[in-house]
């Protein structure tokens, strides 16, 4: 199928001019990186953009770099990229673990992380490793910059904080400061591509701290604080984790849709936790499954 | 219309094109690429699959716009001389049935290929999992990937 609607088309190769482009073109205008996301809805008429402004011109949005602690994911960094990246894989191994579960190479290859969270569907795989490792999105505007916690990023259902005339620059990861594991576990119907019917990140530091996070069972990704107050401080048991478990359906408001039901996605979520938490924690010490083993 | 540039299949080639072009559609019908296949048109079953830059990209959501000076292969140009060797071995373990995915298929399976020459079986299933076949069950088409990798093998 064609594309119907028309629109025009502009590759700027500064920043200021993408900025220039959207106050003039206030609510008519849709950012291209990757695409994967943007020309479907176009296709499907669900966006009609006026302009079109594709940002792959600026060179320095393909930034990937690590210094001081601090990972830079510029908003032209794609899923391949991250999974490529040594540096990713070592001090960020479930941003790493999580990024091979998007899609599939041909639209990794393509997809950007700031793509996917400006996209901010509830099942984004990306939505977790953002929320426990506590990254920060600069997003620029005609006043300047402004940096947004991940953790006050999703407002709905495609609906995230940033302004209309606003755009993603780059989104920061944070080195933990102690040691840690970390694990992704994703629910598709099979291996291969598919959306999360459940997703759940944890990071596990040394001294038994936990963070967790869920996407794909709630209008947005969030962090399951109840069950994180719990762990938080004690070692890990096989009666902590079921204490941990009764916790799940407070958590989580999964809906029953064509991928599966409600039920289903608490009753795995819990199978989820026991196995990806037990995981995160072996990982700490380098031990236990490695990284992109499939948990479930 | 824009007057856009790109390498196909090692030739420069032009094409006037509209903003909302896409360039699958470029590709087939005004530059005569017909291994490309159009199906979902939503980036799901890898039917469209070229390698853009030497990576695989679904050109059914790839505005024709964006390829401007860029570089382009499609089976065409894989097979410009001759088959390649992981053709060869498609050939070899009947890896087509109604044959509609296979373009699709040798460009995922090439890109895997250049990147990893020893894939492992798990490795080759992650590589073509964004690529659907309907007829085969897979298994044949997964064996000649592999099977590439035990004919060069051979050879050495």
């Amino acid at each position: 199928m064609a594309i119907v609607h028309e629109f025009e088309y502009f590759k700027p190769e500064r920043i200021e001019d993408v900025i220039k482009l959207l106050l003039e073109y206030k609510g008519k205008a849709s950012l291209l990186a990757g695409g994967t996301d943007l020309v479907v809805r176009i296709k499907d008429e669900i966006e009609s953009p006026a302009v079109v402004i594709d940002i792959k011109g600026i060179k320095e949005l393909k930034k990937l770099e690590f210094k001081e602690g601090k990972l830079h994911i510029g908003a032209l960094v794609t899923f391949a990229d991250l999974i490529d990246s040594d540096v990713v894989k070592e001090q960020f191994p479930l941003l790493w673990e999580s990024s091979k579960t998007v899609a599939s190479v041909g639209i990794r290859n393509r997809a950007t992380l700031a793509g996917n969270i400006c996209s901010g569907v509830p099942s984004l795989d990306s939505g977790p490793a953002l929320l426990v490792y506590e990254a920060d999105i600069v997003v620029r505007g005609a006043e300047g910059e402004r940096v947004i916690p991940a953790l006050n990023w999703f407002l709905g259902p495609r609906r995230t904080a940033l302004k209309e005339e606003e755009f993603v620059r780059e989104i920061v990861f944070s080195l933990p400061v102690k040691k840690h594991g970390g694990s992704y576990v994703k629910l598709g119907r099979y291996k291969g591509e598919d959306l999360a019917q459940v997703g759940l990140g944890i990071l596990a530091l040394e001294g038994d701290e936990y963070r967790l996070a869920f996407c794909a069972v709630g209008p947005v990704p969030g962090r399951a604080k109840k069950i994180e107050a719990l762990l938080n401080g004690k070692p890990l048991t096989d009666s902590l984790i079921e204490t941990a478990k009764s916790l799940v359906s407070e958590e989580i408001s999964p809906i029953t849709d064509v991928r599966a039901t409600k039920e289903y996605r608490i009753h795995i979520a819990k199978i989820m936790l026991e196995r990806g938490i037990k995981a995160a924690v072996e990982r700490v010490d380098g031990k236990g499954p490695a990284y992109g083993e499939r948990l479930i | 219309m824009k007057k856009i540039s790109f390498i196909l299949n090692g030739e420069k080639r032009n094409a006037y094109v509209e903003p909302n072009d896409l360039l699958v559609d470029v590709l087939r019908e005004k530059l005569g690429m017909h291994s490309i296949k159009y199906a979902c048109g939503r980036g799901d079953c890898g039917a469209c699959t070229v390698l853009l830059n030497g990576k695989g990209v679904r050109s059914c959501i790839i505005l024709a716009i964006e390829a401007d000076g860029q570089e382009i292969l499609t089976v065409e140009g894989l097979s410009k001389d001759k088959l390649t060797s992981l053709q060869e071995s498609f050939i070899d373990q009947g890896s087509f049935q109604c044959g509609f995915c296979a373009p699709g298929m040798i460009m995922s399976a090439t890109e895997l290929l250049n990147k990893n020459p020893n894939p492992t079986e798990e490795e080759v299933k992650e590589g073509l999992s964004g690529n659907l076949c309907r007829c085969t069950g897979y298994t044949p088409i997964i064996k000649a990937v592999l099977d590439v990798n035990e004919k060069d093998v051979d050879k050495k």
